[in-house]
């Protein structure tokens, strides 16, 4: 069985007189060890779906539907105390602005010792060895001194490189990281991204990766999901999603990167935009914006499916032609 | 669709309808303004009337005491006034004075707050390092002192036709340094945007940019702090009639006439105090809680987007 | 480059922040967003500027566009200097000269409708119009631009991102400006949307003739919408060329470094260059180049003399290891 098992999972958010249901029965899995990438625009509930997981989602929103099978239990159901054994500790959580984890008014080393004594009975010299232990790591230079610093006081990168020795203090079995190289520079990006991937490779933690960056996606994991609107519209092996997407909605994203377009041509675009939650599309929800769109289209929500490994909601996806990634301009 | 059905189907009126306390302080404020306005109509009598005034009148009680009279719903005062016609007329006083007063600060506040923030420099230091001076001051010690001044200087005729204009001025004076604040701090906030930029980019006088792009983002907390100073200026004038530097005894407000029952209290007329002591109260705890309310409903909203 | 003439020219502009601690404020540290910077735009260009954050791009694009002085240095327009106008001798430029913003839920007025923000550069520019050609030109730019002209009375917060976006490069064109300063125009957008919102404004180049000066940090999008490109680094340009060349073949290596980092969909795992050393902050400049304590072959030299931009092949390069090809 897979370490985590995510069933049918349902939110919503009651908002004024509305409510507004921010996921639609969305399945997924993680094994120990793996890397799964949630693409997605905003909006599309790729956020939602990860913080669920942790049962962080900020009121009023709340789980309505499904469970969250983690080694078994179903973390739905647990109460706050039980919930905090788990988060931070088995599970946890990166987030694209490292000041959401560091608290400003101490220093790196006793966040991390109260951290590590929180989940563990632990001497604090013993706290302290392993902290340093994982600042090095995360390739910090002089771990020690860095104890003795302030968040204010690191680059963005470096407090990103400590938030993520954090999330590593526990030896949890899953990282979950909400975009955590977005607020960074390309070059501090690069680096950040390699250092999670040779993290989760060595330790064998598995990593759930939420980005709207389809090429960090296809670097650092193995599985990717596709969600719009709500739903997962695309699930499977990354290579096979990014070289040859069979939703529409993939292809379009794809083919509108600049790089997969000729230099100063009009690039591919998908036309219109993501529709907001209270008014979203009868039938399939990417119907408005979708080149194969149909009369079909418009009655039934197309389920995830397909004979292999990479499932796709669309009821026209044996109609869609594939395109191979390596030429340019289709 | 009009623009009032917009409104009425707002999240703005449908977070206020959920609320008890903001609806009922509404209503409260409402009737009590409204009856304040239109006092000439429901008054009884004319309080300002001579004529129709009799002295034998005098302290008669609220009706549904023993001593009470037909006559007079809430009893008289000692110069034979009926009271439910003195408080209105009396809140009609008290609320003028406080919607003009709040009405001047607002209009020193915001063109002194708009100015400071967006000029900034020398501008600035002077008229906040101006504020903080008058800030350090208390606002009744200035007005009791000015206003004896004037009452001195004019006798007590001449003042007493020119009360209502001194009270307005002397409040309105001495409470401009909230809202020049409270307007600094958002044209700060707001003349880093980047539409702010847009506008000069498109050659547009500084002149125009404050009034037509940066004053009306700053509306919504001009808004709340205006329904607080109301209830303070109101407040004010009560504590200085009170004193007996505010409105004269034959044109009450409504702290001239808790002051003028203050001395018969003990000789058991209290109602001549209490009655419209207890209109104040409710008037001012409406008025800030409703502050409260709007405080809470477009604060959020106003850092959010 | 045949047949091209300077629109903007930028010499020796140098901006420094804070400094000034006058009566009654506190003094601040000095800040250098830029050192000496020297570039010019020709006619026709999709001029792109690159660089990572705190490299002084954007203060680069606010200074050329007169929302701050230059500390030192002249900004020329068209053969003239305009860097020391006054606000009135300004406005024929300002409706030459049209700037649009990173952020589209900050940079259009939330309490203005669209036609009244769309209305507003007419109405300063161009008095004499009368209320139906105001009316035609705001359909029309509109249009143009891909919106329905019908949204002219809602307000900006009914509309998504890209759409707002759409509505901000609508009041640049508002003037039928030749010049464009784009400052991280796509960034704050959506992947799909980001795609839509480049089409526009190559689409206007096209129509319109424009010149664009477009600040960006990613350098896919430079390589499929630039014409010319400087990156910058620390406040200081340190390769300068077409933007062909430095695609295929990069000399500096800061931009060695950048182009390397850029995430491929077709890469197996990560590969990038390594640069050493923490980034530095434009309050303490490093001596010499300011890339030296990151440079992978920086030597002696470079941390002594500061580089100066020079000719070098088809590019300009401000490095010594270029200059005496020790890389």
């Amino acid at each position: 069985m897979a370490l985590l098992e995510v069933k049918g999972l349902e939110v919503e958010f009651p908002l004024g007189r509305k409510t507004l249901q921010a996921l639609h029965g969305v399945d997924f899995s993680l094994d120990r060890g793996e890397r799964l990438g949630i693409v997605g625009e905003s909006g599309a509930g790729k956020s939602v779906a990860a913080f669920s997981i942790l049962n962080l989602i900020s009121r009023p929103g709340r789980i309505s539907e499904g469970e969250v099978l983690f080694d078994g239990t179903d973390l739905t159901r647990l109460d706050d105390a039980a919930m905090r054994e788990i988060r931070g500790n088995k599970i946890s959580m990166i987030f694209q602005d490292p000041m959401m984890t560091l608290n400003p008014v101490l220093t790196i080393g006793t966040q991390m010792i109260e951290c590590l004594q929180a989940h563990r009975e632990i001497s604090k010299e013993d706290a302290r060895k392993i902290s340093i232990d994982k600042l090095k790591e995360v390739m910090i230079p002089s771990a020690e001194n860095r104890m003795e610093s302030y968040p204010h006081e690191l680059s963005g990168g470096m407090r990103q490189r400590v938030v993520i020795a954090i999330a590593l203090l526990t030896d949890p079995s899953i990282i979950i990281a909400d975009e955590p190289t977005t607020a960074l520079d390309v070059t501090i990006q690069a680096e950040i991204m390699v250092l999670m991937l040779a993290l989760c490779k060595n330790n064998n933690v598995g990593l759930i990766l939420i980005t709207h960056d389809l090429a960090v996606v296809s670097q650092v994991t193995e599985r990717i999901m596709v969600m719009y609107a709500g739903r997962v519209v695309e699930q499977g092996p990354t290579r096979e999603v990014i070289q040859n997407p069979g939703h529409p909605y993939t292809r379009g994203l794809i083919k509108a990167l600049p790089q997969e377009n000729i230099p100063g041509a009009r690039l591919n675009q998908i036309p219109g935009s993501m529709p907001s939650l209270d008014a979203i599309p009868a039938g399939c929800a990417f119907n408005p914006r979708c080149e194969f769109v149909d009369l079909e289209c418009h009655n039934a929500i197309p389920p995830l499916c397909g004979e292999g490994e990479q499932k796709i909601a669309c009821i026209h996806r044996d109609r869609i032609p594939r395109f191979n990634l390596s030429e340019k301009g289709i | 669709m009009s623009a009032f059905t917009t409104f009425f189907q707002s999240d703005f009126v449908f977070r206020f309808k959920r609320d008890k306390v903001a609806v009922i302080s509404l209503i409260v404020v409402v009737v009590l303004v409204l009856s304040a306005l239109f006092a000439p109509l429901i008054a009884p009598t004319n309080p300002y009337d001579l004529t129709t005034i009799d002295i034998m009148d005098s302290e008669i009680p609220p009706i549904w005491t023993e001593e009470g009279e037909d006559r007079f719903l809430l009893g008289t005062d000692p110069q034979g006034r009926d009271m439910l016609s003195t408080i209105l007329y009396g809140m009609r006083i008290s609320l003028t004075i406080g919607f003009f007063a709040v009405l001047l600060q607002a209009f020193l506040g915001v063109s002194i707050g708009l100015l400071s923030g967006y000029i900034g420099g020398r501008v600035d230091a002077f008229f906040m390092r101006l504020a903080d001076i008058q800030l350090s001051l208390s606002t009744l010690m200035v007005a009791i002192i000015a206003l004896a001044v004037f009452q001195a200087g004019f006798g007590a005729e001449l003042y007493s036709d020119l009360a209502i204009i001194m009270l307005v001025l002397v409040i309105g004076i001495a409470e401009w340094p909230q809202y020049a604040r409270t307007v600094r701090a958002s044209v700060l906030a707001e003349k880093h945007k980047e539409y702010v930029d847009a506008a000069r980019v498109i050659g547009m006088s500084r002149r125009r940019i404050m009034v037509r792009h940066i004053l009306p983002n700053t509306l919504s907390p001009i808004l709340v702090i205006s329904t607080i100073q109301v209830a303070n200026a109101i407040i004010s004038e009560a504590a200085l009639s009170f004193l007996g530097l505010g409105m004269p005894v034959n044109k009450p407000s409504l702290g001239s006439l808790i002051s003028s029952g203050f001395e018969f209290i003990f000789s058991g007329s209290w109602w001549i105090t209490v009655i419209p002591s207890i209109v104040l109260v409710a008037l001012i705890l409406s008025i800030n809680l409703l502050g409260d309310w709007l405080r809470d409903v477009l604060n959020p909203k106003l850092y959010k987007d | 480059m045949t047949g091209t003439f300077p629109l903007v020219d930028i010499k020796n502009v140098e901006k420094r922040f804070g400094g000034s601690g006058g009566f009654l404020s506190t003094r601040q540290p000095i800040v250098s967003a830029l050192n000496n910077v020297t570039l010019s735009v020709q006619k026709g260009n999709a001029f792109c500027l690159v660089g990572e954050s705190g490299c002084g791009k954007s203060t680069l694009a606010r200074t050329v566009m007169g929302l701050h002085p230059p500390s030192r240095g002249e900004i020329h327009y068209d053969g003239k200097r305009i860097d020391d106008l006054s606000q009135r001798d300004r406005q024929v430029y300002t409706r030459k000269m049209q700037m649009i913003f990173q952020n589209p839920y900050a940079s259009l007025n939330p309490r203005m409708t669209v036609r009244q923000t769309l209305e507003e550069p007419l109405k300063i520019h161009r008095p004499g119009m009368s209320k139906l050609e105001v009316r035609d030109k705001v359909e029309e730019v509109m249009r143009s631009v891909g919106n329905d002209p019908a949204w002219g009375d809602r307000y900006p917060h009914e509309f998504s991102g890209g759409q707002r976006q759409r509505i901000s490069i609508a009041r640049a064109l508002m003037l039928d400006p030749e010049f464009i300063v784009a400052d991280e125009p796509i960034s704050a957008l959506d992947v799909s949307i980001q795609a839509q919102v480049l089409n526009v404004m190559m689409d206007a180049q096209e129509d319109r003739d424009l010149t664009y000066l477009f600040i960006t940090h990613d350098l896919s999008v430079v390589e499929h919408f630039g014409s010319h490109v400087a990156v910058m680094y620390l406040g200081t340009v340190c390769e300068l060329s077409e933007t062909k060349s430095l695609f295929a073949a990069p000399r500096h290596p800061y931009t060695r470094a950048l182009l390397s980092a850029i995430p491929k969909m077709d890469a197996k795992g990560v590969d990038h260059l390594k640069m050493t050393g923490e980034v530095p902050t434009a309050m303490d400049l490093p001596t010499g180049c300011v890339f030296h304590p990151r440079c992978p072959v920086a030597r002696e030299r470079c941390k002594r003399e500061v580089p100066e931009l020079k000719e070098n092949g088809d590019t300009k390069t401000a490095c010594f290891a270029v200059e005496e090809a020790w890389i």
